[in-house]
């Protein structure tokens, strides 16, 4: 690859050097590419930006106009009423949620602890490591398909429980990794410290690396957090949806981002509104996370800790 | 009181270097005792296999007999028992970042189990006190992190914090390296005070500093303890040819 | 010389500090008594007990990431059995997708999934590299951390909701101002022809061409900036232009990130779900033209699975599952390999 390279910049220099008809050509070549090349690179930011603001414009043009106290306190209006609004469904998301993060959480906050902490180097946790990441890219459909055969089929009905477990599992991966990214930036004098008084390694472990790594460690739960809440199609064979209200974990019950693809695909648009309104505070929801992720990742998240 | 430490015969290795070669040496109870060297020879290493911090590493290895007042620590008792009497201060000051100062010094005692506010009290103003960080740090006690102390404040903050779980030995690895001349006395002062009540091994590479706080000293050349006397000894008529090279400067 | 003796400061009597009654005297080899404090600690046990069953709760932990691997695959296996067993491979060369008459073939949500894909990336893979390179050679600080704060956030958006704006939004904008000429310019491929419903292939290609730009521009951007300084100097040295500098010395060297990075992408296109399935049309038909409806292996699972009552139409659409499965893990296992060979292999196999 080097001698390569090595090979066509020559070229183009002794080009310049030694044939002075073509060097104008040559420069004038040059320069075209190179400020076509430019202009290509700030086009495609342009038009990856463009869909982005379309989207943010039409989701708070569409979403707002629908958000109302209606939106947040009250089920679903049946199909020809007006009002109604996604009450269940985002007590439905929280529920949902909330058992994802009591499974996915402390899990994965422990095999990051495992991977850093008594892992490190080590062939089985390489074998680890990859083996999140393979878990994070399989497909979300097929979570929901692997849930409905493990827990579904054998309780032989859809649940809140289901769901959150396909959503819990879902976060695991996302949350290992980013513990483990932050537990390694906490400095090793600080272990030595604790190890040194005489602590026991479980309890240096728990309060004094991961307590100095909180704020990262809490920035990964987060990014998960945002990254399931959002997620639709573990969970239509699995939380089912619910139009009433629910909140048992061994019955169906309603999601936000479940309700907004039922919605979306009907005809009435009514409820095409609220699919609005229910995909803009999704999309807040996100967005503040996402922007207080980073806030934290980029002020320094272990200050004064090196 | 501080207890005495026996070495006998102790080796130590990283991998497949061997760091600690055949050490075989006394400290006396309630004395200063330096340990010198050129960077690599070996004197850090011997200070971590006192208080079993060597084998924090995976790759490390150890073996010989260390006597802690009269008890193997290696195989009478466990790593976590052995650190809790064997205080240690490391190279650069390493509060706990997260924790005020107060929590700083009363960590050793809290994450051991110890829940008595009013004795952790007194233990925390006795040991900031013995460490002469008292009168600095009074009035922000809990209110101020650990880590924004000055590098100075910040080593004896780490004194007093391995002060606070009443060790019988304390150990110093270069404690005073990463310091300025001025807080560098400091902690040359308070190495006086607290011998009266632990034995001290201090590792310098500095020999004044070796020279103005040690009864006793060794010094260390490739992974071997060339020499082990009394400082005065060590400083003015040493035994030992590459002991005088060291001292006088000719290497190192 | 050295023995300057002073005076110890605050009288510390060893005992000083201990708590009414608490004195209790242990066998410790130095003489005096021992203080609280010190009592206190040498009760304490080694915790060696608790320090081995926390290690092992950790290991635990982390051998659940395997165990959930190996559990989905199982069920999907399991699960799928009829199906595996009915048709074998013809499962997957088979065109016929008839429920009613329980005959299954796959063959047209793979040629879907396939399609819509190569669609996706063949929109996304030459913008990803523009914005990536403007990112890392051309953009100004202050805008970078703007721009790639928005590219982060368009990763962040749901599937559902690029599916509901895909409806309302994009599939209206392609089937009155963006058809149209592409069936006038390259209707001669057989490629874009008419019936157009708006809704079909080239949808779905589209929206998630948007939905996996994010990735690939962001990881095209590591590979980029892991390439190292001199190299980009020792072309710029031969007296090139920038965009010979970046031709030369960071896109040549940053390759085979860019490739990994590509085929990760790939691996999330092959299994995106909601969009696609809310814009695809749901029709398990093979047609030439992108702008007629089909079916993703995704979005098949999504559109019929709760309707499937009977076991073997079950059964087909968990073999897609299983199917999709395995794909994207052998996708995502390569792109890996590529990925860390380039940013982190080296650097730690020379470590």
């Amino acid at each position: 690859m080097g001698g390569d390279q090595g090979r066509t910049g020559e070229g183009s220099l002794s080009n310049m050097a030694n044939q002075p008809k073509s060097s104008t050509a040559n420069r004038r070549w040059r320069w075209f590419t190179n400020h076509m090349a430019s202009g290509l690179a700030v086009l495609s930011t342009i038009l990856v930006i463009a869909p982005l603001v379309a989207i943010f414009i039409d989701l708070v043009y569409k979403g707002a106009s629908s958000l109302n106290l209606n939106f947040f306190t009250k089920i679903p209006a049946p199909v020809g009423e007006e009002g109604g609004g996604m009450a269940n469904a985002i007590v439905g998301s929280a529920v949902l949620l909330g058992v994802a993060s009591m499974l996915g959480i402390p899990v994965g906050i422990a095999a990051g602890i495992y991977l850093s902490e008594y892992g490190r180097g080590s062939k089985l946790s390489t074998v680890v490591r990859f083996t999140a990441d393979v878990l994070n890219g399989v497909p979300s459909i097929v979570m929901g398909v692997a849930v409905y055969a493990l827990i579904v089929v054998p309780t032989k009905g859809y649940s809140a429980l289901a769901g959150g477990v396909a959503l819990g599992i879902m976060m695991i991966p996302t949350v290992a990794r980013t513990t483990e990214e932050m537990l390694l930036m906490v400095p090793h004098s600080i272990r030595e410290a604790a190890l040194g008084l005489g602590v026991p390694n479980w309890r240096s472990m728990i309060s004094i690396t991961l307590k100095t790594a909180m704020p990262g460690v809490i920035t990964g739960c987060m990014l998960a957090f945002a990254r399931v809440a959002g997620e639709t199609a573990p969970l239509i064979f699995t939380a089912f949806g619910n139009q009433f209200w629910s909140t048992a974990l061994n019955q169906p019950i309603a999601a936000l981002p479940l309700q907004i693809y039922v919605y979306a695909l009907s005809p009435y648009d009514e409820w095409h509104r609220l699919a609005w309104a229910g995909s803009l505070v999704l999309i807040v929801l996100i967005v503040v996370s996402v922007s207080l992720v980073r806030y934290v990742t980029t002020r320094g998240v272990l200050k004064g800790a090196s | 009181m501080g207890v005495s430490i026996e070495v006998n015969h102790l080796n130590a290795w990283y991998g497949a270097n061997h760091t600690l070669q055949d050490i075989t040496l006394h400290i006396p109870a309630n004395e200063a005792t330096a340990l010198i060297g050129p960077s690599g020879c070996g004197k850090s290493t011997f200070v971590r296999c006192l208080n079993r911090m060597h084998e924090t590493n995976p790759i490390a290895k150890v073996t010989g007999e260390v006597k802690v007042g009269g008890q193997d620590i290696y195989s009478e008792t466990s790593a976590v028992e052995v650190r809790r009497r064997i205080g240690m201060v490391f190279q650069r000051p390493n509060p706990f970042p997260t924790m005020s100062i107060y929590d700083n010094v009363a960590s050793g005692l809290r994450l051991n189990g110890f829940r008595n506010r009013r004795v952790l009290d007194e233990v925390v103003e006795r040991s900031l006190k013995s460490s002469a960080l008292w009168d600095e740090v009074k009035d922000e006690l809990k209110k101020k992190s650990g880590a924004s102390l000055s590098g100075g404040q910040q080593q004896r903050l780490c004194i007093a914090r391995a002060l606070a779980v009443d060790p019988e030995v304390l150990l110093m690895d270069e404690p005073a390296s990463a310091l300025d001349p001025v807080s560098t006395a400091k902690i040359e002062d308070l190495i006086f005070q607290l011998k009266v009540q632990y034995t001290i091994v201090i590792v310098t590479h500095n020999m004044q500093q070796a020279a103005r706080v040690a009864e006793r000293t060794g010094f260390f050349l490739n992974g071997r303890l060339v020499e082990f006397d009394s400082t005065h000894k060590i400083f003015t008529n040493p035994g030992d040819k590459r002991t005088e090279d060291y001292i006088t400067g000719r290497f190192g | 010389m050295n023995l300057r003796i002073q005076e110890p400061r605050a009288p510390k009597a060893p005992d000083a500090a201990a708590p009414a009654g608490g004195l209790v005297p242990v066998a410790v080899p130095s003489p005096p008594p021992a203080s609280a404090i010190r009592t206190f600690l040498r009760e304490r046990g080694n915790s060696r007990v608790a320090d081995a069953t926390f290690r092992w709760l950790m290991l635990l932990c982390a051998l659940s990431i395997f165990a959930i691997v190996a559990l989905i695959a199982n069920e999907l296996v399991v699960n799928s059995k009829l199906t595996l067993a009915k048709f074998g491979m013809k499962f997957f060369v088979g065109s016929a997708w008839d429920p009613v008459n329980e005959n299954f073939g796959a063959l047209p949500f793979i040629y879907g999934t396939l399609v819509s894909s190569i669609v996706s990336l063949v929109l996304a893979v030459p913008l990803a590299v523009g914005v990536a390179v403007f990112l890392t050679e051309m953009c100004p600080q202050a805008l970078r951390g703007i721009l790639s704060f928005l590219t982060e956030l368009l990763a962040a958006i749901p599937s559902v909701v690029y599916g509901l704006w895909a409806i309302f939004v994009l599939v209206p904008l392609l089937r009155v101002y963006v058809d149209p000429v592409l069936i006038k310019l390259l209707g001669w491929t057989g490629l874009f022809m008419q019936p157009d419903f708006g809704i079909g292939m080239f949808a779905a290609g589209v929206i998630l061409a948007i939905m996996i730009l994010p990735i690939i521009s962001s990881l095209t951007r590591e590979v980029m900036t892991a390439v190292p300084h001199t190299q980009r100097e020792a072309v710029l040295a031969l007296g090139a232009t920038r965009w010979e500098m970046i031709r030369m010395g960071v896109l040549r060297n940053a390759r085979i990130g860019i490739v990994g990075s590509i085929i990760l992408g790939l691996g999330r296109a092959l299994g995106e779900t909601m969009a696609v399935a809310m814009v695809i049309g749901s029709s398990p038909t093979i047609s030439r033209s992108l702008l007629a409806p089909a079916a993703t292996m995704a979005s098949v699972i999504a559109n019929e699975f709760a309707e499937a009552s009977d076991d073997t139409y079950r059964s087909a659409l968990i073999e897609i599952g299983l199917a999709l499965f395995l794909v994207t893990i052998v996708v995502n296992i390569l792109a890996r390999l590529l990925v860390w060979a380039v940013t982190r292999g080296a650097p730690a196999r020379a470590a």
